[in-house]
C-alpha cells in the first residue's frame, strides 16, 4: 500500500493537534464578517432588480433621501467609467448599468443610520424599468433565436456564425478519435445537465468598507482572499490600490465563491458619499442566493469508445455552459479534468461559455470538475456495466501514472491513482453485501491544484517563540497545517508558532485561499521563510563560537556544530539565541515571496451505496467512501474534514440542490428551505482512506486536498441510482419527482 | 406598530375588531416573526396571546377529551405523558415541524391560522376530528378544523376573531391515528405530500375512519372517499389499493418547486397505504 512509501521521521507532521481556532470558535468568541463594528458607522441596503432582464429607464431615489437618517444613495453614476475586461465585469455585476441582467441584479444602494432604515429607504427608490426578454438555460440560450444579452460580448476565440451568446470558444485534444472510435468494439454518446448550485456557505458576505475623500480606506470583510479583495475594489473605485487595506474576518465557509467581490465595493461607494463614515454591508440569505456566484449549469455531450476488455479507445467530450450574464464559466477546467484519469491516445474537447441571465458565477470547489466527471464518469460506468466489467478493474486498465500525457496536455510527474484505485478495492465498503433496490457507484475525479502569488513573513519573538504572517484566509485547517510544518522545521513544540492570517498592508499580494493551494504554497513559503530564519540563527551562533556559519546546522530547535571538525560546543537552543537578539545583531526574521513551483496534482475515487425507494423515488445513502491522494497529510483530522465535506457539497448536488427558474425568470428558491442542502440526518458517515504519495514538489509532500473530493460525488450518486433501480438519470439533480418519473416510465417499457 | 399583551380572548378579539389596519396574533411567532423579519407582513397591530391564562395549559375533560391551549409548543406537546398515548398522529405531525429550536415555540393553533395547505399538524387534526373554539365579536364558537382554512394563507376566520382553544375528541377504545409527509430530505423540510389517517377498529375490522391529505390541494382535504375505502375491511391488500386509489382521486396538486403533479399525486397515494397501515397497527395495540 502507498503508505509504506511514507517516511515516518516527523514529529509533529501527521499528527491531529487541536485547532488554533477551535477555542474561538465553540466559545462565539471568533469575529466573523458581520460582527465587525466602528463607531460612527451606517448600515447599508441594496435594491436590486426584480426582473431577469430589463432596461433601467429611470432610477428616482428621492423619497429615501427625504427620510431622515438616510445618508448615501449610490448607483452606477457614482462610479467610474471606462473600465475594460474583467473589471468592467465585476462592477456591472457589482451594480447595474444600462440593463439589470438578473433578478436580484443590484441597481441601487443606501447608506443610513439603522439597518431597518436603510432597508426601508431602499424599498423607497424608485426604479422604472422596461423588461426584456431573459433566457436563463444554457442551451435555450444558444438558440438562434435566443435573447441577446449583451451583443459583441463575444472573445476572439468564437469563430463567425456563433450564436451571439456564446462569449468563449475552446477546442483541444490530439490523436485521431474517429480512428480511435473505429477500433472500439463498443461506442456510445450520451447527453448530460447539471443544474446550478451554490457554495452554500454558512456565513453571508458581510463587510464594513470606509473611503475617505482623500483616497485612503479600510475595509473588514470576510473573504478568502483579502488581495483580491483590495485589487477589485480599488479598480472598481478608481482607487491606487496600496490605498486600501483589507483585513479579513473569520470566514464561515467560502468554497470558491469568497475569491470575489459583489455589493463589498459598494461600501466604500456608499462610505465615499456619506463624508467618509464606515458603512456596513451584510447580505440575507435570498441575496446570497440571487446575487453572489453560484457555479455554473451545463450541457454536456460524451463519446467513448472502447474494446472489450475495457480499454479506452477514444473519447470525445462537447460541453455548454452558462456562468451567468457574464463571461467565466468554468467549461475549460470541467474539458480538461473530465478525462485526466485515463489514458487516451486519441482526445478531443470542445466547449461553450455561454451568457444567460444569471447571477455572474464564482468559483466553487474544483470549477468545473464536478460536472464534467458526471458526464465522463456516468458513461464510463455505463458501458463498463454493458460490457460486465469491474468498475475499479476497468479504471486501472487504463490509469494514468508518472510519464502520461493527460488528456489536457501536460504530462503527469508522480501522481497517486493507481495507489488510490488499489486502497478502493480492498476497502470493506467495496464488498458490503446489497440488499434489493441498493445499488454501489464507483467513480473517479481529478483535480490539478494550484501554487499563485504568495507572500509569507515569520519572526522569532524573544522567548523563541516563532509568529507567522500568512495571506491565506484559513478556511480548510491551513493554521494548522502551516504551524504544524513551522514547528516541524524550527524543531520547537507546535503550541511554540502562532500564525496569523494578516492584512493586506503586512506582506506582499497573496492570491486567495483557491485552488487548494495554501497548505502547498502557504506552507512551502513558510517553511523556506523559516529555513531563512533558522540560517541565520545558525550564523549567530557561529559568531558566538567564533566558527564559520556553513559549519553550524540547524537540528530540532538548535543550532550546533555540523561535525568534529567544526569545533567543540553544546547545542545553542533557539530559546538561548532570541533571548539574546537584540545583542547579536537585532531582530531574527524570514520571509519568502513568489510562486512555489512543484504543484502535485490529486486523484480520489469515491464509492456510493445507495437505496432508492421505487415508490417514492427517494434516494438514501447507505455508505459512502473517499479513497484520496493527499500527497502528505500534515493535519490528518483536517484532512479527512476536506474529504467528507467535498463528498457531502457533491452528493447534495446529485440529489436535492439546484437552482429552480420560473417562466418570469426568477430564483423561485433562494432559502435553505428549498434550495436543499443535505442536513446531518440525510447522511450516513462518510468514510475516508488518506492514501499518501508523496508530491516532491514539497518540502512534505503536500498537494493539496480541498477540491477533489467534490469531483466524483456526482457520477458515483448516478451511478449507484443506475444500479439499484436499472434506470440511468443524465440530469442533476436527480430528486424524488425525477427519480420517480424514471423508474415509472421503465416500469410502462 | 402597536404591540399588545391582552389578558382574555375576549379583549384580544376587541383590539382585533377595532384595529384599523394589519393585525397579526402572535403565540410562538414561528411564522409571524420570520414573515415580518422579510418583510412578508408588518402589522400594524401586533396581538401577543401568550399573556392570557390557560394558553400553554393541556387538558383533558372528564369524557377523556383534550383541550389544548394556543400557546402550547410542539416541545410541550412531545413531551405531555398521555396525549401522545391517546393521539399519537397529532403528536409525531407536529413534532415534524421545524427544528429543535423552533419545536420549542411553534404551536398546533399557528401552525392551522398560517393557512398553509402544506402544514404538517393540520391533516393530523383533521383526520382526528379536532375543533377549534373561536372567540370573536359575537361570542364564541366551535368550528372543525377542516373548515378554517379556505386556501394558501387565507382561513374562514372574520376580522376580530381568534382561535381561543384546540379541542380533541376522546380517543376512545380501538382507535389509533398516524401522519407521515414525503420531503426529499429527512427533517428541516416542507410537506410534498402529506397524509394523516384515523381509524377504530371493531374487533379486526375498521369500524370508522377519516383520512386528510396535505399539500396536494389549495387546503388540506379531508377525503372521505379514502375513509370509506378502509371501513369495514381486515386492512388487506384490498383496501390498500382502494384507500391508494381513493387518495390520488382526491389529490388536485400543483407543480410547483418542490413537486410535480403528478409526482405529488403518485405519492399521495403511497403515503395513505403507508400511514393507514400504522394507524391500523396501532389500533390494534401494536408497538409502531
Amino acid at each position: 500500500m502507498a503508505k509504506d512509501d511514507v517516511k515516518q521521521a516527523y514529529k509533529l507532521v501527521g499528527t491531529r493537534v487541536l485547532r488554533p481556532d477551535g477555542l474561538d470558535k465553540v466559545t462565539g468568541r471568533a469575529r466573523y464578517g458581520a460582527d465587525f463594528a466602528m463607531p460612527g458607522m451606517l448600515y447599508g441596503a441594496v435594491a436590486r432588480s426584480p426582473h431577469a432582464h430589463a432596461r433601467i429607464v429611470s432610477i428616482d431615489a428621492s423619497k429615501a433621501l427625504a427620510l431622515d437618517g438616510v445618508k448615501a444613495v449610490v448607483t452606477r453614476a457614482d462610479l467610474p467609467e471606462g473600465l475594460t475586461g474583467e473589471d468592467w465585469n465585476l462592477q456591472e455585476n457589482a451594480m447595474a448599468g444600462e440593463v439589470a441582467l438578473y433578478d436580484g441584479h443590484a441597481v441601487a444602494a443606501v447608506a443610513a443610520t439603522s439597518a431597518l432604515l436603510a432597508k426601508d429607504a431602499a424599498r423607497l427608490i424608485e426604479v422604472d424599468y422596461e423588461v426584456l426578454p431573459h433566457v436563463t438555460d444554457v442551451d435555450e440560450a444558444m438558440k438562434p433565436d435566443a435573447p441577446v444579452i449583451r451583443p459583441g460580448a463575444a472573445d476572439h476565440t468564437v469563430p463567425d456564425g456563433m450564436p451571439p451568446n456564446v462569449v468563449k470558444y475552446f477546442e483541444f485534444g490530439r490523436g485521431d478519435v474517429e480512428a480511435g472510435f473505429a477500433q472500439a468494439d463498443l461506442v456510445r454518446e450520451r447527453t448530460y445537465r447539471t443544474e446550478a448550485t451554490h457554495q452554500g456557505y454558512i456565513e453571508p458576505q458581510a463587510c464594513v468598507g470606509q473611503l475617505g475623500s482623500d483616497g485612503k480606506g479600510e475595509m473588514w470583510v470576510t473573504t478568502q482572499g483579502q488581495w483580491y479583495v483590495r485589487k477589485m475594489c480599488a479598480d472598481l473605485l478608481g482607487l491606487g490600490v496600496a490605498q486600501l487595506r483589507v483585513t479579513p474576518s473569520e470566514i464561515g465557509g467560502g468554497f470558491g465563491g469568497k475569491t470575489t467581490v459583489f455589493m463589498e465595493p459598494l461600501s466604500l461607494a456608499l462610505s465615499r458619499k456619506a463624508g467618509g463614515r464606515p458603512v456596513k454591508l451584510v447580505m440575507d440569505r435570498a441575496e446570497v442566493l440571487r446575487a453572489t456566484g453560484p457555479t455554473a449549469s451545463a450541457s454536456m455531450d460524451v463519446k467513448i469508445g472502447m474494446k472489450a476488455d475495457g480499454t479506452m479507445t477514444a473519447a470525445r467530450a462537447e460541453f455548454r455552459m452558462q456562468g451567468g450574464a457574464f463571461p467565466g464559466s468554468p467549461v475549460n477546467e470541467a474539458l480538461e479534468c473530465a478525462f485526466a484519469p485515463y489514458k487516451l491516445a486519441a482526445v478531443e474537447h470542445i466547449g461553450y461559455d455561454v451568457l444567460a441571465n444569471r447571477p455572474k458565477a464564482a468559483a466553487y470547489r474544483a470549477p468545473g470538475a464536478p460536472m464534467g466527471a458526471f458526464a465522463a464518469e456516468s458513461l464510463i460506468d455505463e458501458m463498463a456495466r454493458e460490457l460486465g466489467l469491474d468498475p475499479i478493474e476497468l479504471r486501472l486498465l487504463n490509469v494514468v501514472e508518472e510519464g502520461d500525457r493527460s488528456s489536457y496536455g501536460p504530462k503527469f510527474k508522480r501522481i497517486g491513482l493507481r495507489e488510490v484505485l488499489e486502497a478502493t478495492k480492498v476497502h470493506p465498503n467495496f464488498s458490503v453485501p446489497l440488499g434489493p433496490n441498493q445499488g454501489r457507484g464507483v467513480a473517479t475525479g481529478f483535480w490539478f491544484n494550484y501554487n499563485g502569488d504568495t507572500s509569507v513573513s515569520m519572526a522569532i519573538a524573544e522567548d523563541g517563540t516563532a509568529q507567522v504572517a500568512v495571506g491565506t484566509p484559513d478556511i480548510g485547517g491551513g493554521r494548522a497545517s502551516i504551524g504544524l510544518m513551522v514547528a516541524e522545521t524550527l524543531g520547537v513544540p507546535y503550541e511554540a508558532v502562532r500564525i496569523n492570517v494578516v492584512e493586506t498592508g503586512a506582506l506582499g499580494i497573496n492570491e486567495p485561499t483557491h485552488g487548494s493551494r495554501a497548505t502547498f504554497a502557504t506552507g512551502k513559503a513558510a517553511v523556506l521563510a523559516t529555513e531563512q530564519a533558522t540560517r541565520e540563527m545558525c550564523r549567530r551562533a557561529a559568531a558566538d563560537w567564533g566558527i564559520d556559519p556553513d559549519a553550524v546546522e540547524w537540528v530540532e530547535g538548535a543550532a550546533q556544530p555540523a561535525g568534529p571538525n567544526a569545533g567543540k560546543f553544546p547545542p545553542m537552543s533557539i530559546a538561548e539565541i532570541a533571548g539574546n537578539m537584540s545583542n547579536t545583531g537585532g531582530p531574527i526574521a524570514g520571509h519568502w515571496e513568489g510562486v512555489p513551483r512543484g504543484v502535485g496534482a490529486s486523484f480520489g475515487t469515491h464509492v456510493a451505496d445507495v437505496e432508492v425507494d421505487p415508490e417514492t423515488g427517494r434516494v438514501t445513502v447507505l455508505r459512502y467512501l473517499v479513497v484520496q491522494d493527499a500527497g502528505r497529510a500534515i493535519q490528518p483530522d483536517y484532512v479527512e474534514g476536506q474529504y467528507q465535506g467535498g463528498a457531502v457539497q457533491g452528493i447534495g448536488w446529485a440529489l436535492n440542490e439546484g437552482y429552480v427558474y420560473g417562466a418570469d425568470g426568477r430564483l423561485q428558491n433562494a432559502g435553505f428551505l428549498d434550495y436543499r442542502i443535505p442536513v446531518a440526518s440525510d447522511l450516513p458517515m462518510i468514510d475516508t482512506v488518506i492514501v499518501e504519495v508523496p508530491n516532491p514538489g514539497h518540502p512534505f509532500g503536500v498537494r493539496g486536498v480541498g477540491e477533489t473530493g467534490i469531483t466524483p460525488p456526482l457520477p458515483a450518486i448516478a451511478n449507484a441510482v443506475a444500479a439499484a433501480t436499472g434506470v440511468r438519470l443524465a440530469d442533476l439533480p436527480m430528486n424524488p419527482p425525477r427519480v420517480l418519473a424514471a423508474i415509472r416510465s421503465r416500469m410502462d417499457d | 406598530m402597536r404591540y399588545h399583551t391582552p389578558q382574555t380572548f375576549e379583549e384580544a378579539a376587541r383590539i382585533a375588531a377595532t384595529g384599523s389596519g394589519t393585525t397579526r396574533f402572535l403565540a410562538g411567532g414561528t411564522d409571524v416573526l420570520v414573515q415580518m423579519r422579510t418583510g412578508l407582513v408588518t402589522p400594524d397591530d401586533l396581538i401577543d396571546l401568550k399573556h392570557i391564562p390557560g394558553a400553554y395549559d393541556i387538558t383533558q375533560a372528564p369524557d377523556g377529551g383534550w383541550q389544548i391551549g394556543v400557546a402550547v409548543s410542539g416541545a410541550a406537546l412531545g413531551e405531555h405523558p398521555e396525549l401522545g398515548r391517546a393521539w399519537p398522529g397529532v403528536v409525531e405531525a407536529m413534532e415534524l415541524v421545524g427544528s429543535t429550536q423552533v419545536q420549542g415555540r411553534a404551536t398546533l393553533t399557528g401552525n392551522l391560522c398560517n393557512g398553509s395547505p402544506a402544514a404538517d399538524s393540520v391533516p393530523a387534526l383533521v383526520a382526528a376530528g379536532a375543533v377549534v373554539r373561536v372567540t370573536g365579536p359575537d361570542g364564541t364558537r366551535e368550528v372543525p378544523v377542516e373548515e378554517i382554512p379556505e386556501g394558501p394563507g387565507k382561513t374562514a376566520l372574520v376580522p376580530g376573531e381568534v382561535v381561543s382553544a384546540l379541542l380533541l375528541p376522546p380517543r376512545g377504545a380501538a382507535g389509533g391515528d398516524a401522519y407521515q409527509r414525503f420531503i426529499p430530505r429527512t427533517e428541516m423540510d416542507i410537506a410534498v405530500v402529506g397524509c394523516a389517517v384515523n381509524l377504530t377498529l371493531d374487533g379486526d375490522v375498521i369500524r370508522a375512519a377519516r383520512v386528510a391529505l396535505g399539500a396536494v390541494a389549495p387546503t388540506v382535504l379531508l377525503v372521505p372517499d379514502a375513509a370509506a375505502a378502509l371501513v369495514g375491511s381486515h386492512w388487506d391488500d384490498g383496501a390498500r389499493a382502494r384507500i391508494e386509489a381513493a387518495a390520488r382521486a382526491a389529490a388536485r396538486p400543483i407543480t410547483d418547486k418542490r413537486g410535480t403533479a403528478e409526482f405529488r399525486t403518485h405519492v399521495a397515494g403511497v403515503l395513505a397505504g403507508r400511514v393507514a397501515d400504522i394507524a391500523y397497527r396501532r389500533a390494534k395495540g401494536e408497538q409502531t
